[in-house]
């Protein structure tokens, strides 16, 4: 049924349609609308035969998901940012353990500095801890995503994070075309674990995997997530035969067929990189765009021939490794390997700011003109680093960077927003 | 694409007040899309919230920066934020007052853009009589949707009555309809004196 709601009610509601048995989460900005809203459900018996488990931190969180999947339930929590952080221990065994855990994350920027808006650094810290990892670009998608996401993780035995722009997506109201319980119990089959916990039956699992093994194991997690890239986009057709729409999948193509230039980008930007793409058409300009939901598995080969013919490439990151540079332009530069097309790296949208047509008009036609460098920032106040950085050459005890800027752009940390 | 850009301060529904415009305009089979300006969620702070409404999906995601319509809930703001930043010439204006613009210092303004689309309205007075708090959100909606015609007083109704219940819909719904009415009233007033 299609309704108007808050991007985070709708995940909300998605996640209620697929059963769960136990959700343990912590709030933290911006995912709270989402728990907020799966407690109430469960409060008011809307979710039957679940159980929600308040806990004291993100670490907690995962801990209890681990212990409840291990016996078999089907278990949901959600998280952002320092929260993601902080259960990077018990989130690394998750995935080691193989357990289909489905994890929101609304995407938030990482401290230091603390900032609450949106970017993908803290979805791409954990680029390596061997769950998937799928991006959402509208709300529709990230409630669909959540229904996929069970599927995919229990097929597996194998958690899948879901990735939703924080804010952007989680705070937006708009349309979303809400499945019914039965769409969804066609689609999605009770959890039948691999391996369970079971008194009856006892088994114990998380045994410690010396030399003689360990690399066994890891290789069997990487031969998942190859395997995921067959699943995913099964899934995302097996989702359409139900659902009657377009959802997941590995890439998302958008006037790619000629475009000399295509840019590549993940999460709720697509939808202003389209608008722009339409604009930059209309003046005659050959340029698409390849939207990838799929970052864990790395849909190498998808990418590789959806891009075969550009001749060069823009990827547009909410994040960036420091020392280096671009993270999703890095893969890509793998899956392109050998072959010559120039590769940019756009960083934009850091710590919530605003990714606008006109600069993304501006970016994109200096990459097209091969004018744009290597790894750009798009919309960095150079005067303001300068200054901070001329402050260094001349004191050395410069003090705090953050508060440095802060006071030159005239404001206080009180009243900054 | 009609957009809209709702300024006011923590606490007068800001957010509330796009969200249930973005209802109104779905429940009229449009898309909607609704979304605040994040970070200054506290009471008294300046709050921005966005509303665009169309009739193809809405994928765009950047803040409204060329509003057709700007929704000030707190005239105090005039004098310490640009709200009237990228209003293009066509636009409307809906102002929580009760007095005119010229009376607001605001005639220099109110000549570069249609008088008849530049409406004020005293919604914090309805709100206190209706809803008995200030709330200027929902009879700021009932003077715009009487100023643009962009949405009906029914959907307006039917998206108070989805986020609130009982005596507060009942509040915010007569607010908005004094609003409304209000505006069609004086709308009638200017247009018999034109003629």
């Amino acid at each position: 049924m299609l309704k108007q709601c808050e991007g985070s009610h709708a995940v909300a509601e998605a996640v209620a349609l697929a059963r769960p048995e136990v959700i343990c989460a912590y709030p933290i900005s911006p995912q709270t609308h989402i728990v907020e809203g799966l407690g109430e459900m469960v409060k008011a018996g809307e979710i039957q035969d679940c159980e929600y488990i308040n806990v004291e931190s993100e670490f907690a969180a995962m801990s209890v998901a681990i212990g409840s999947s291990a016996t078999g339930a089907r278990t949901y929590t959600a998280t952002a940012s320092q929260g993601l952080l902080f259960m990077v221990e018990a989130v690394y065994n998750a995935s080691g353990l193989g357990l289909p855990i489905v994890m929101t994350v609304a995407n938030r920027a990482l401290g230091a500095p603390i900032n609450i808006w949106n970017d993908h650094s803290d979805s791409m810290s954990q680029r390596d801890c061997g769950w998937i990892q799928l991006f959402a670009e509208n709300n529709q998608e990230a409630a669909d995503l959540h229904i996929q996401a069970f599927k995919i993780a229990e097929e597996l035995s194998l958690p899948v994070m879901v990735c939703m722009d924080g804010f952007i997506l989680t705070h937006a109201y708009e349309r979303v075309d809400m499945p019914t319980q039965e769409q969804v119990d066609a689609f999605l089959p009770p959890y039948v674990p691999r391996q369970v916990l079971d008194p009856r039956d006892p088994v114990s699992i998380g045994a410690m995997v010396g030399p003689e093994a360990y690399t066994e194991v890891r290789y069997l997690a990487h031969a998942k997530q190859m395997q995921a890239l067959e699943l995913i986009p099964k899934v995302s057709r097996e989702f359409k035969e139900i659902f009657g729409r377009d959802s997941g999948g590995l890439v998302r193509p958008y006037l790619l067929e000629d475009a000399d230039t295509v840019v590549i980008a993940l999460g709720s930007v697509l939808g202003t990189i389209k608008d722009t793409i339409d604009e930059m058409r209309a003046d005659g300009i050959s340029i698409g765009v390849l939207g990838i939901n799929s970052f864990r598995p790395f849909p190498v080969s998808a990418i590789r021939r959806a891009l075969s013919h550009a001749k060069r490439i823009v990827v547009l990151e909410k994040s960036f490794a420091v020392g280096i540079g671009g993270i999703v332009a890095t893969d890509v530069r793998m899956a392109m390997d050998g072959l010559d097309q120039r590769i940019y790296t756009v960083v934009a949208g850091l710590g919530g700011r605003n990714i606008t047509r006109a600069s993304l008009h501006r970016v994109l036609r200096m990459a097209m003109h091969d004018q744009l460098e290597g790894l750009h920032f798009m919309d960095l106040e150079w005067n303001i680093v300068n200054r901070e950085l001329d402050r260094e050459r001349q004191t050395r005890r410069s003090g705090p960077i953050a508060e440095n800027i802060l006071r030159d752009l005239g404001q206080t940390k009180s009243n900054v927003g | 694409m009609f957009q809209v850009r709702i300024h006011g301060r923590g606490g007068q529904g800001v957010v509330t007040g796009a969200e249930m415009l973005s209802i109104a305009a779905f429940l009229e089979g449009r898309h909607a899309q609704a979304f605040p300006s994040f970070g200054s969620e506290r009471t008294g702070a300046p709050v921005v919230a966005f509303c665009r409404i169309a009739d193809k999906e809405i994928r765009l995601r950047e803040p409204v920066m060329q509003p057709d319509a700007l929704i000030i809930q707190d005239a105090t703001l005039l004098a310490q934020i640009d709200v009237f930043s990228g209003l293009e010439t066509e636009g409307y204006v809906i102002l929580n007052t009760h007095r005119s613009f010229e009376e607001m210092g605001l005639g220099e303004l109110a000549r570069r853009f249609r008088p008849e689309r530049l409406v004020t309205i005293p919604a914090t007075e309805l709100a206190l009589k209706h809803v008995g708090r200030n709330a200027p959100n929902v009879p700021m909606l009932g003077a715009f949707a009487a100023a643009s015609g962009l949405i009906s007083l029914e959907s307006v109704a039917s998206a108070i009555r989805q986020k609130f219940s009982g005596k507060v819909a009942d509040g915010n719904i007569a607010a908005a309809t004094e609003a409304y009415n209000a505006v069609k009233a004086a709308r009638e007033v200017a247009h018999a004196q034109a003629v």
